[in-house]
């Protein structure tokens, strides 16, 4: 009689905790639809009396976040280019093409990983500042240029590819670019798009880098302008839902379709690491 | 052309990134470290001087960085545990063979993990608020009373750990299940054709097949923990009475909002002594505890 019982457990447990987890996040897009000082009532309501887009209208035609919501996809956009060009020809280097020191400079590398990033944001700031590009687009991306974790997830994967496919095609007379960009890519698929993934998440939600580079309400990111929002308008909870919802929900979606490729990479950067 | 010139101009572009815009500035932070590097050096370089180790025996001295040391330390040994232990629970749950709906429900349950931190911190400012916030709401239809969340200086980093653990533990969760699955079931059968019971089960097989995976785990989410910075920033400003003011959010302060950036990179620093000592000290104990 055992086992009805701990079905029951298991499964109800299960939902319980869903509805726990999930609860935050609908109630964000509940109370983004109520009317202006709705949320604050008791007893708190769950659902808006009548529901209204009124908040997302205050926040597009009065506070303007539609250009950092431009700024904020911009930036991702870059960061993802970025990051899969440099990692993934690096990755492709270090698991595939042999030379001197290959192994040793591969090890500095993972060792790199100790030194949290926080460290060099000081001087960062100094460099950019003296090349003129704080506040801009292209201060925020530095960080996102090439990635040691980038590198490692596109090597583990790239080490799976046999080496008798590459030999093959320099038999042929290929040359090592063509090989790369004909031979190895095609085969780096599933990763390209995990890489990609990963990236313009970590770039759409990353907050202290943009939160010092950029300063100027114009280039802001959508945290970091909602950051900012949120202390000026700490009563407007119903506005700052709706600015909650504009920042998550994009990033929420992408996931739900690319599930698979985001999980595979925590997989290999966590399991194997 | 040469085998050995093709692979290094494959990863140059990466290391040079990497030696520009992360290696050096590591030690330029270190030199910084070791100046007066302030307000007046940002307007002319030619202010700065060298100061040794004056940054670091003034930072001994002041109250707010224990206080943030504390705060940070409080965040990481209660943190780090629960939000372990909830990703344990829930990538058993998810595992069982009577669990429904697995798919779903490991979605649902790794969603937070996605979205981003500071916008959910501003939501949960809203979900701890005292008087309209559900979480007290909740508390209340339990029959508890209701807590300050954010404003009562002994209350405002539970709240922000129970954020966080909301936040985090699917990321866990996700590698740990991975690990169960890879428990070969046999081992399972025959222990239970020796008459263990699920208690046993669990303690003989499933913790020590999950072991190093657990220490990884571990100690990945302590140097995350080390590093709390938005929520503070987003949901207390380090208040009330800078019980939540951290250690990075220090860093943040002196640095960019009182541009001494000699004294924030003295502060970067010790937190990453900090998290290295305490990675190695769990790599160690784990290691101990790994060989009898």
């Amino acid at each position: 009689m055992r086992r009805p019982l701990a079905f029951l457990g298991v499964n109800v447990a299960l939902a319980l905790a869903a509805l726990l987890t999930l609860f935050p996040l609908a109630w964000m897009v509940s109370a983004s639809l109520m009317a202006p000082g709705e949320a604050s009532t008791y007893p708190p309501p769950m659902l808006p009396r009548a529901a209204t887009l009124a908040n997302y209208r205050l926040l597009f035609a009065e506070h303007g976040i539609l250009r950092q919501a431009a700024n904020s996809l911009l930036i991702s956009l870059l960061a993802t280019g970025l990051s899969l060009t440099f990692n993934l020809c690096a990755g492709y280097g270090f698991a595939k093409l042999r030379f001197a020191g290959r192994e040793r400079v591969f090890r500095l590398l993972l060792g790199a990983l100790v030194v949290p990033a926080q460290v060099t944001m000081m001087p960062l700031f100094l460099m950019l500042k003296g090349m003129g590009l704080v506040n801009s687009y292209a201060g925020a991306l530095v960080p996102w240029l090439a990635s040691v974790f980038g590198i490692y997830l596109v090597r583990q994967y790239t080490l799976t590819i046999p080496d008798e496919l590459l030999e093959a095609a320099r038999m042929d007379g290929a040359g090592e670019l063509r090989i790369f960009a004909l031979v190895v890519l095609p085969l780096l698929k599933p990763i390209v798009v995990t890489l990609a993934v990963l990236s313009f998440l970590g770039s759409w939600n990353d907050f202290m880098w943009p939160l010092i580079v950029l300063t100027d309400h114009d280039v802001q990111t959508l945290p970091v302008a909602l950051a900012a929002l949120s202390r000026e308008h700490v009563q407007d909870v119903e506005l700052m839902m709706a600015g909650a919802v504009i920042t998550v929900l994009p990033v929420l979606l992408l996931f739900l379709v690319l599930q698979r490729y985001y999980m595979q990479g925590l997989l290999v950067g966590g399991v194997k690491g | 052309m040469k085998p050995s010139r093709v692979g290094w101009l494959f990863v140059a572009p990466a290391l040079v990134a990497i030696a520009v815009f992360f290696v050096v500035p590591v030690a330029a932070a270190l030199v910084m470290s070791a100046t007066d590097f302030d307000i007046y050096a940002l307007a002319d370089l030619r202010n700065v001087r060298l100061v040794g180790l004056a940054n670091y025996l003034q930072l001994l001295q002041r109250p707010l960085f224990w206080r943030a040391l504390a705060n940070t330390m409080f965040f990481v040994v209660i943190g780090v545990p629960l939000s372990i232990a909830v990703s344990l629970g829930a990538a058993l749950l998810l595992h069982s063979r009577l669990a429904r709906f697995r798919g779903f429900y490991r979605t649902a349950l790794f969603a937070p993990v996605v979205t981003t931190l500071a916008a959910v911190a501003v939501v949960w400012v809203f979900l701890l608020h005292g008087r309209y916030g559900l979480v007290n709401y909740g508390l209340a239809w339990l029959g508890l009373r209701p807590v300050d969340w954010l404003g009562d200086p002994r209350w405002a980093m539970p709240a922000i750990v129970l954020l966080s653990v909301w936040k985090n533990f699917g990321y866990n969760m996700i590698i740990l299940l991975a690990g169960l699955q890879a428990i070969p079931g046999d081992l399972y059968e025959a222990a239970r054709l020796d008459g263990a019971g699920p208690g046993a089960l669990f303690r003989h097989i499933t913790v020590p097949a999950l072991a190093p995976i657990l220490l990884m785990v571990s100690i990945l989410t302590m140097a995350g923990h080390f590093q709390v910075f938005a929520e503070p920033y987003v949901m207390t400003q380090g208040g009330p009475a800078e019980r939540t003011v951290t250690v990075l959010y220090l860093m943040y302060e002196d640095g960019f909002k009182w541009w001494s950036l000699g004294s924030a990179s003295a502060v970067a620093f010790v937190l990453f002594l900090f998290m290295l000592a305490f990675s190695l000290l769990q790599a160690r104990l784990g290691r101990a505890a790994g060989s009898p």
